[in-house]
């Protein structure tokens, strides 16, 4: 397994446990730094265009929007997939490594769940926005009323609504539970005293104790195991949306794990993104190591593969079916004709260009690395643009094709999530420490050493 | 635990529990104040507190203020008005040639919709786009004329009358007095101007019509000196030629010619035999669209080709008047043939009003013996009397200053005269002018005076639009405004003291009341006609007059010259929506889609593809022609290679605000010719000035992809296998499996049958169910955003080459799916199927995900993507409260988020039910007419219920002809289409 051979090199250096701990809290004790106020005025920026993109859809109408009478899903249902995908890793990362007791990515969960929530907060806007009467989302709630209304339980929109919800609960729960016993530590040492009764407030009355510790790991691993489904279940429920519709193009049943496939590849990119962006500019070279980007980077590779695959197998299928309606989006609108030059960027950003991975030196070159986890995600976010427009606006009737053009109102949004996003994130590293020092610290030198101690004891 | 209060001591006792107190005593309000709170949960301090809560809310709520709305009674309700029910009245839509009797629905007294009036014989009930929209007309808050006015400034009645009869009674008899008015069709306002010549001296009369006719007559007076339109009778014609003439749109009479063109359109039918039909023309028009064969051919060889028809006629029959003229355009020799084959059942029309031209159709008719039969020269078109020539010299005399005076009804010359500033210039040396328009033209603005007259709805009127045909108009509302009839003022000038109402009835008695012999007494006949709209006298079938071919050699001398053109041609054409152009300020007709071209809100010069390669056109370009307009250029596939075609009826200037400045005028290249008007001409001159200009069109793609959307087949094949065409109804009925239970429907399982061989794609039932469904125009950008709301479009598929493509039209509307994908996406079960198999949207429900309309395969949803309704910048009529008035109170205007659909027009099929329940019977086959079926002249739809076996729509259900869109989608719709048959000549030999 690889906790075996990686746990050597998780944390370098041999560092004490005092000394992992002033390291890690730095971020949030140390003076603000200068880019932080660069990127939150960025982040702001972007905020006040999608406040502005946002102010338009609601007061105007979505007629703002680029849609058309066939395309009535454009840039706001791309964007939501897009997001919810990379939404997925922190949830996935601790999961499976909490499921399946890899210890190695214990220093990357913490930003890879704030991602995570950020993430799903940006992709929680827009089926909220995308209604043409949002003051009336709450019809979508199943909630008694006088009026003998329900819902539409066979709709996945609301399955949508389920998935979403829960999956968004359940990842602040995982992110904001994990923080705790950090919390409780800047708690101890902050001077502030404002920050001391928010932190004091927020740990949750944390004693460090064996037992409360003993506590925290059965709740953690509960609340793991709880969440596991629902990383699977979130995408496959988003992927429902196209696979139950009659759509060539959509009616598919290899959408669900390839969409799942798809979330997970997307989300890691993303974390190799921010990883190395955070790595630098906090300085913690020995808490993300190589290793840690190799093994994404390994991650990245396969998912790549597997994206290929899926990619290939319904070109496949929509052969080998010989429905004319099937026949016509592959072959003719996706992989030739008017959408061609987007398919084609989505083949090669994220079947072709990953493969770079099977190269050691790629994995060990930053700006390699960098640059893929990057074209990843352009490459997703093409993909959903391809699966979303290339089926709407070429279906069943060619009367009803259409064209597809984003407004500024479109893009604005979608900077907006981005403003979101950015401060989101900002704001997290500033307040919170962004590794999960309690997490680190068993993986570190002294923390094995620790461990070992007590298997022998234990003899 | 609250403090327990006891009241003897017996109750504290251990031994009697608290319990043994009643526990229903009732609680007095008294005690409930005083705190008896060991019963209640609810305790003094609570009460105290929900009052004030309540007192506070209440102030503050109230506060935030409601609009008031008034509902006002009737003091005395009229006797036949019951609200919420509809009273229908006839009446009579004139404008132009276009002639339509018609019932107008009114609802709480004002007209809402239009309907054909199925009891005449021209039009059968049928009706046209512009007929379905000029109720929106008498709404125009924007366009019309709301008072009198003199030099652009409000006079009164009165005021405008002394100065307009001083003057006009006072001018020295040496300068004309004109009173110019297009062809009336109006036998008792034709006597009224007759009186008023008599009366004012020196008055005369100047007949002249946007688009002219005049050739027709001429050349019927050349040839049978009498000079007439004669009847054309599509319906007893087995073979019929077209050159130019959009007969099925605009030309002369296109509903009746639509109807009977249809009636042989139709397969199946035995006594009448499908006819062939076969176009010559510049332009893919609709009627040659619909055509089994068509020659794109530019005007100048359509001259070369009917000279080479006449004369190898001439030869067939041994006629003298035969020459030697061939082509190598078209085989004129087997079309010769066949029109003898077909002898007596051949029709030829020509839409040019070039007496050369129609002289040799004449001809053509004359020898292929269709005149008494196809043609019938005894009962004859009353439109069409414009006379050129005496215009020319008005006009003329205007610019002479030898015009004292000119009364323009319904006459605008600024805009339909090809030489306006000629025309402003006369009318600066006119000393009087006086206009009568209706709604804002550039005539009237350019007059002293301003006397508006009455919508038609608004005003008594009658009509004789063919021999022993007669109709009569009646008002339908109070005039909205200050507005007086034409024929009132003309009736006051003369000192006379009745109105026009008792007018007509006078001219009734006088001059119809006596040609029929049914009614005894003048007042049943009178109070029926009223009723019924309409009055025909039997049909009297006069012999064909006799043939004089001394005109023919001339008119063929100068066709041949003027067939040698071989330079680039233009052509000017009446369009289905605005015609002439008359009602541009209508944004119904505006933002109804050309048929072929899908554009809306503009006019193009149309180029076919080869030609814009040839000169280096790209579609967008603007050009101008001759120097006289600018218009942008349409590649259109089967356009006649050397030809531009340019709607008639844009380019307004001061119409309104629907209406203004949309794209390029083209009455200006519409130029006099003898005694017509040319249609076409050369074009000596033409520059780029632009390019780039994008058309607000409704369907962008033209192939069918090589989908079986539109079924066709030809008739021999047809007649082979029934199911020709359609052979793969067979195959998916055969492999339609489902795992799920048979939906059941009782009671009524409603469907629509649309048969695709006799719908033309005239696009009635559009602007009819924009009409009914209070569907929002919304303007021409959010058209080129592809958001038309129409809930029914006729999709126009391409077949073949470009050159010369087949056409194909489908009505698509929402096909009522009993496995309607859109139902089960919608979260929130806003759309759902009722019982009677429609698939109806629950507006108050849905909150817009618009999953419905990305799952609907028919794309046949739409989305009110901004709020149309009421917001002025889409160019709608509903944000004036006049505009309003036309809503119809049985549809919901929808809300900005709100997916809406045609719905089968339930609200007329709950009117027939209640109908029929309260006349305690069962609903009769045929009863239900939703809107689109109720506007189509030629019965292309067929609307029943599926459950009654022997209805008509389940008869044509099991039709091998029918089969149903997308149906290996398994979405079982309940819309039928029929496939479309065409009858060529090559597989007629076989």
């Amino acid at each position: 397994m690889l906790s075996n051979e990686t746990s050597v090199a998780l944390v370098k250096g041999n560092k004490s446990y005092g000394q992992i701990t002033g390291e890690l809290l730095a971020t949030v004790e140390g003076k603000t730094p200068l880019w932080w106020f660069a990127g939150m005025t960025i982040g702001t920026i972007l905020l006040a265009i999608g406040a502005w993109a946002v102010y338009m859809s609601l007061a105007e109408g979505l007629g703002t929007w680029g849609l058309t009478n066939s395309v009535a899903w454009g840039w706001d249902i791309i964007n939501f997939v897009w997001w919810i995908g990379i939404g997925h890793a922190g949830t996935a990362f601790t999961i499976f490594f909490l499921v399946f007791r890899q210890k190695w990515a214990g220093s990357i969960n913490r930003a890879a769940e704030a991602m995570t929530v950020f993430a799903v907060v940006c992709a929680a806007m827009f089926p909220l926005l995308h209604m043409g009467r949002p003051w009336l989302a709450f019809y979508i709630l199943p909630y008694p009323n006088t009026r003998l209304l329900w819902l539409n339980f066979n709709s996945p929109l609301f399955w949508d609504v389920l998935a979403i919800t829960t999956y968004l609960i359940t990842s602040i729960m995982l992110w904001y539970l994990g923080m705790v016993p950090d919390l409780a530590t800047i708690r101890q040492r902050t001077k502030n005293k404002v920050g001391r009764f928010l932190y004091g407030m927020f740990s949750l009355g944390w004693d460090g104790s064996l037992y409360t510790y003993n506590r925290y790991e059965t709740l953690m691993k509960l609340l793991g195991g709880l969440a596991a489904p629902l990383v699977i279940s979130v995408h496959t429920i988003v992927a429902l949306d196209f696979a139950v519709s009659v759509l060539p193009g959509w009616h598919a049943t290899i959408l669900p794990p390839y969409f799942f496939v798809g979330a997970i590849f997307s989300g890691f990119a993303m974390v190799l993104t921010l990883m190395i962006l955070f790595r630098k500019a906090f300085n913690l070279y020995d808490y993300v190591t190589e290793k840690h980007l190799d093994n994404i980077a390994h991650v990245l590779k396969y998912g790549s593969l597997v994206i290929g695959l899926a990619y290939v197998t319904e070109l496949f299928i929509a052969w080998y079916s010989g429905v004319e309606y099937e026949l016509h989006t592959f072959f003719h609108a996706r992989a030739s004709g008017t959408f061609s030059t987007a398919f084609w960027i989505m083949f090669a950003f994220n079947a072709i260009i990953p493969q770079l991975f099977w190269f050691r030196k790629a994995r060990q070159n930053l700006v390699v690395l960098f640059l893929v986890s990057v074209i990843i995600n352009i490459g997703m976010w093409f993909e959903r643009y391809i699966i979303l427009i290339s089926s709407l606006a070429q279906d069943f009737l060619p009367s009803s094709w259409t064209a597809y053009h984003p407004t500024m109102v479109d893009i604005g949004i979608y900077l907006g999530t981005f403003g979101l996003f950015t401060c989101g994130m900002l704001m997290f590293v500033r307040y919170i420490p962004i590794v999960a020092v309690n997490e680190v610290k068993p993986i570190s030198r002294q923390g094995h050493a620790n461990e070992k101690t007590t298997q022998d004891h234990e003899r | 635990m609250e403090k327990k209060y006891w009241k003897s001591i017996e109750e504290l006792g251990p031994g009697k529990p608290a319990s043994l107190a009643p526990e229903e005593e009732p609680v007095s309000p008294v005690e409930l104040l005083a705190g008896r709170s060991d019963k209640l949960s609810a305790s003094r301090r609570d009460f105290l507190k929900w009052c004030g809560i309540s007192f506070v809310s209440a102030t503050v709520l109230s506060a935030c203020e409601n609009p008031v709305k008034k509902a006002i009674p009737y003091l005395n309700q009229p006797e036949e008005l019951v609200p919420g029910m509809a009273s229908w009245y006839a009446s009579t839509f004139m404008l132009g040639n276009e002639y339509c009797p018609v019932l107008v629905r009114n609802r709480d007294g004002r007209p809402i919709k239009i309907e054909g009036n199925p009891l005449s014989s021209i039009t059968g009930g049928g009706t046209s786009a512009r007929v379905q929209a000029s109720v929106l007309s008498l709404y125009d808050s924007g366009g019309r004329y709301r008072e009198p006015l003199k030099k652009g400034a409000p006079v009164s009645w009165d005021e405008a009358d002394r100065d307009i009869i001083q003057q006009l009674m006072g001018q020295d008899g040496s300068r004309r007095k004109v009173l110019l008015t297009p062809t009336l069709l109006s036998p008792s306002t034709r006597a009224l101007i007759n009186e008023a010549v008599d009366h004012i001296p020196g008055l005369e009369v100047v007949i002249w019509d946007p688009v002219s006719y005049a050739a027709i007559r001429e050349a019927h007076r050349l040839d049978f000196g009498q000079a007439v339109i004669p009847s054309y009778r599509f319906g007893k014609a087995s073979l019929v030629i077209g050159f130019s003439a959009d007969f099925l749109g605009t030309w002369l009479s296109p509903i009746e010619f639509a109807r009977d063109y249809a009636t042989r359109r139709r397969p199946l039918e035995e006594n009448a035999p499908m006819s062939r039909h076969i176009q010559f023309e510049s332009r893919l028009s609709l009627t040659g669209a619909n055509a089994d064969e068509r020659i794109p051919l530019k005007p100048s060889e359509e001259k070369q080709v009917l000279l080479a028809l006449h004369d190898a006629l001439a030869r067939a029959t041994g006629s003298p008047s035969s020459g030697s003229h061939t082509t190598a355009l078209y085989d004129v020799d087997v079309l010769a043939r066949d029109i003898l084959e077909h002898h007596g059942n051949t029709l030829v029309v020509c839409g040019h009003d070039d007496t050369d031209m129609q002289g040799l159709v004449n001809a053509i008719n004359h020898m292929a013996g269709s005149y008494g039969t196809t043609i019938d020269p005894g009962c004859t078109y009353h439109a069409g009397q414009s006379d050129e020539k005496a215009f020319e010299q008005l006009v003329e005399d205007m610019k002479q200053g030898q015009v004292a005076a000119l009364l323009c009804y319904r006459s605008n010359p600024l805009y339909h005269y090809h030489d306006p500033e000629g025309f402003l210039e006369g009318l600066k040396q006119t000393a009087l002018s006086v206009s009568f328009a209706t709604t804002k033209d550039e005539t009237a603005l350019a007059c002293d005076f301003v006397l508006p007259d009455h919508h038609y709805l608004e005003a008594w009127n009658d009509a004789s639009f063919k021999t022993g045909s007669y109709s009569l108009a009646q008002p339908l509302i109070h005039p909205l405004f200050s507005t007086r009839s034409f024929q009132d003022g003309l009736l006051q000038w003369l000192g006379r003291e009745e109105d026009f109402h008792g007018y007509i009835r006078t001219h009734w008695e006088e001059a119809i009341f006596p040609q029929q012999s049914t009614h005894l007494s003048f007042e049943s006949f009178w109070v029926e006609s009223l009723q019924s709209g309409i009055h025909e006298n039997p049909a009297t079938e006069g012999s064909p007059p006799a043939y004089n071919a001394s005109a023919l050699p001339a008119a063929r001398e100068r066709l041949a010259d003027a067939s040698l053109s071989d330079g680039l041609e233009y052509e000017v054409y009446a369009g289905i929506s605005l015609g002439d152009g008359t009602d541009a300020n209508n944004p119904w007709l505006q933002e109804l889609p050309d048929p072929v071209s899908s554009v809306t809100w503009d006019n193009f010069a149309a180029v076919a593809p080869e030609t814009a390669q040839e000169l280096g056109l790209a579609e967008g370009d603007r050009l101008r022609i001759n120097d006289k307009l600018s218009v942008p250029v349409l590649i259109q596939p089967g356009q006649a290679a050397g030809c531009l075609s340019i709607a008639l009826g844009y380019g307004r200037t001061h119409a309104g605000k629907s209406a203004d400045n949309r794209g390029g005028n083209a009455f200006l290249l519409y130029r006099p010719n003898g005694n017509g008007r040319l249609r076409n001409g050369s074009i000596s001159q033409w520059v780029r000035t632009g390019s780039g200009h994008a058309f607000a069109r409704t369907q962008t793609h033209f192939s069918m992809e090589g989908r079986a959307i539109v079924r066709e087949s030809t008739l021999d094949k047809y007649r082979e296998d029934p199911a020709a065409g359609n052979e793969l109804r067979a195959y998916h009925l055969k492999h339609m499996n489902t795992l799920y239970p048979e939906v059941p429907h009782e009671g009524h399982h409603w469907a629509l049958m649309v048969d695709l061989n006799a719908c033309t794609g005239c696009s009635a039932c559009v602007i009819a169910c924009q009409s009914e469904n209070n569907i929002p125009v919304i303007g021409q950008d959010q058209v080129r955003r592809r958001r038309i709301m129409h809930w029914m479009r006729i999709d126009r598929y391409y077949t073949g080459d470009a050159a010369n493509p087949g056409v194909v039209f489908q009505p698509l509307m929402c096909q009522h799916c009993d496995h309607a994908p859109c139902e089960n996406v919608c979260p929130v079960a806003a759309t759902t199927h009722s019982q009677e198999g429609i698939n109806q949207i629950t507006y108050n429900r849905c909150v817009g995900t618009k999953y419905c309309i990305n799952n609907c395969p028919y794309k046949v949803r739409r989305f009110n993507w901004y709020e149309y309704a009421t917001r002025e910048k889409f160019n709608t009529h509903t944000t004036t409260e006049l505009g309003r008035m036309v809503l119809n109170p049985d549809v919901t205007v929808r809300e900005r988020g709100v997916v809406e659909k045609c719905s089968f027009c339930v609200q007329r099929i709950q009117e027939a039910k209640l109908r029929a329940k309260n006349e305690k019977r069962r609903l009769r086959d045929g009863e239900i007419r939703p809107a689109c079926l109720q506007a189509c002249p030629t019965g292309a739809l067929v609307f029943g219920d599926l459950n009654d076996k022997d209805s008509r729509v389940s008869q044509l259900i099991r039709d091998p002809r029918n089969y149903h869109l997308l149906e290996e989608l398994h979405t079982l719709p309940s819309v039928g289409y029929l496939t479309k048959i065409r009858n060529p000549k090559e597989t007629n030999r076989t």
